[in-house]
């Protein structure tokens, strides 16, 4: 099996993000990035798969500007064979929605012919939860989404997916999309020693339109804003009048 | 004469026409249920799809779902409620779920599609939106206008505007963040879906494991209980159970109790679990990570019990005590059992 891992390059989630004075959207430049979460669990489950000889390779892209090579360098020290960059400029990156990603590794399975795509369920920056989604239906692929437990069978994969209320298998045929939840594992860290192998592996850069693809936008952001802010309350001192003011309220009986 | 207006008019104009004319809205929701049993968020997603325009029209699907389409069809405000009863829907899988709603788009060309942001639509409304060829909008939290919508971002740290120019809007509805509408007073007409050629998609359901219990599911609970690492253990979080139970409220957790084995996955409450904004919100032994509050800042009153009074947490509550929640929780549930 050969495996296609997308990554996305976003801001470090230990960050409170601020938005823009002209609320055209958040700071980022200065700002610590880190491949998303997300991402970096798919892409753990991937060379886990490798490890189980379960898969033969792994390509991991990344559809940004050229910042996104640190990230497919990451992800090479930690296991991926060889990342391909689809290279767009700032602004473009800066009005990109998940349909175009899906857009972009739809054409890359066309052309190298993959198994698998492993997906991360969502990034954290426009927490959006679409683009496994939205590849699989580009694809007419089956989809197991919010992958808990991954089994790799001859021909087909058993993913047990995080669902509300608790927790369903599925059996899905390969060619297949599969996006991790966060249970799924826990990513390794790069060694110093791998992080000077992944410098020799093969790192293709291409364009958009190498692909065939068009990055129109159908969404528009308007504004940007800060979400109204709470502000700190009262310090009681005991649970008696902790309960004395919520009953107060009405809040319990 | 919705297609004869594709033909003339290029997309965006089109759009446009919609935007000023509501009689051309025409919304499909998509139903989610369970053991013959409408889910709530398909109630908060409808008045966000009456929020949008006119023409209202539910779609149910599954096998054997006689008894939610008859519950769909009294929603107040539904016009009508489209029904694909097939034996090969019997567990909804998204692929399967994808085509019928593409099918009965095709044949009604909706201006938007809208269902409850849960784990059931977000397998299902993307997919459609690559099927299409459509930017979906996820869990939106306002409407503004048919084509205009706010969600939030960046783990509800940023609220983005946005317009959609997609030919038909695919959306999911932060459920929190709508009233459910009444599920009595409609009369919606029942009819047949339009057929669609439900393929092999090669997904097989294989099985389904729900947690059950007798307290209140957690994102439409009033009250919610919701205990961190402060617990140590797994025996310790029985605590916040008592707590939940006392209170008959729901219990949430913090991703480190989850990830820690104290309490199953979907008790989690954060931006990567349920978001949940009930009347209470009670927080036992949790910091105040970003992450978890993006679940819960919604939450109308928030209070923290917390040992360390420099939490973040103590920073949103509207009130805090500053105390040992192996303490304070007995304490808690004596005082309020004393007055009843």
């Amino acid at each position: 099996m050969r495996i296609l891992v997308g990554v996305k390059n976003v801001i470090d989630y230990a960050v409170k993000v601020r938005v823009k004075p002209d609320k055209s959207g958040v700071i980022k430049d200065n700002v610590p990035h880190i491949m998303n979460p997300f991402c970096d669990i798919a892409l753990e489950e991937a060379v886990k798969l490798k490890e189980a000889k379960k898969v033969k390779e792994i390509t991991v892209m990344s559809l940004g500007t050229d910042k996104s090579n640190t990230i497919l360098r990451t992800a090479m020290a930690k296991g991926a064979d060889k990342g391909i960059l689809v290279q767009i400029d700032q602004a473009t990156n800066e009005k990109l929605e998940p349909i175009h990603v899906a857009k972009a590794l739809a054409a890359i399975v066309k052309r190298d012919k993959y198994d698998c795509v492993l997906l991360g369920k969502q990034a954290i920056d426009d927490d959006c939860n679409q683009t496994g989604q939205l590849l699989a239906g580009m694809l007419n692929w089956p989809q197991a989404t919010f992958a808990n437990k991954v089994e790799a069978k001859d021909g087909s994969i058993d993913v047990v997916c995080e669902i509300d209320g608790g927790l369903q298998t599925v059996n899905v045929k390969v060619p297949a999309v599969i996006t991790a939840d966060l249970r799924l594992n826990t990513p390794r860290y790069a060694t110093l020693p791998n992080i000077m192998k992944a410098k020799k592996k093969p790192l293709e850069t291409i364009k958009p339109s190498d692909l065939g693809i068009s990055l129109e936008n159908q969404t528009e952001v308007l504004e940007v804003s800060e979400p109204p802010t709470r502000s700190a309350g009262e310090i009681v001192p005991d649970v008696k009048t902790l309960v004395g003011k919520l009953k107060e309220k009405g809040l319990i009986e | 004469m919705l297609y004869i207006f594709y033909m003339i008019f290029p997309r965006n104009l089109l759009n446009s026409v919609y935007v000023s004319g509501r009689r051309f809205n025409s919304t499909l929701v998509v139903a989610e249920h369970s053991d013959n049993c409408l889910s709530k968020i398909t109630l908060n997603a409808i008045t966000a799809a009456n929020k949008i325009g006119s023409d209202i029209s539910v779609l149910v699907t599954g096998s054997d779902v006689k008894k939610i389409a008859e519950d769909a069809s009294k929603i107040n405000g539904v016009k009508k409620v489209l029904v694909a009863d097939d034996p090969k829907l019997k567990n909804q899988l998204p692929e399967a779920v994808a085509d019928v709603v593409v099918a009965a788009h095709k044949q009604n060309n909706y201006t938007s599609i809208l269902a409850g942001a849960s784990s059931f639509s977000r397998g299902i409304i993307p997919r459609v939106g690559g099927i299409l060829d459509v930017s979906p909008i996820s869990e939106i939290i306002e409407v503004h206008s048919a084509d205009t919508f706010t969600r939030p971002t960046y783990a509800g740290n940023a609220l983005a505007k946005v317009k959609s120019k997609a030919p038909v809007k695919l959306i999911t509805v932060r459920g929190g963040a709508f009233e459910a509408a009444p599920n009595t007073g409609g009369s919606g007409a029942i009819e047949e879906a339009p057929k669609a050629e439900i393929k092999d998609h090669g997904t097989t359901f294989v099985s389904k494991e729900i947690v059950k219990s007798d307290r209140p599911e957690l994102t439409s609970a009033k009250i919610v209980v919701s205990g961190g690492r402060g617990f140590k253990s797994k025996e310790n979080f029985e605590l916040v159970y008592k707590f939940a139970d006392a209170l008959n409220a729901g219990v949430g957790a913090s991703r480190a109790a989850v990830d820690a084995g104290f309490c199953p996955n979907d008790l989690q409450v954060g931006q990567t679990g349920k978001i949940v904004n009930p009347s209470l919100y009670i927080c036992c032994g949790i910091s105040g990570a970003i992450q978890h509050v993006a679940g819960m800042k919604d939450s109308k009153v928030i209070v923290a019990i917390n040992t360390d009074k420099e939490a973040p947490i103590f920073q949103i509550a509207d009130y805090g005590l500053v105390a040992d929640v192996f303490k304070a929780i007995p304490e808690f549930i004596d005082e309020v059992k004393k007055s009843k």
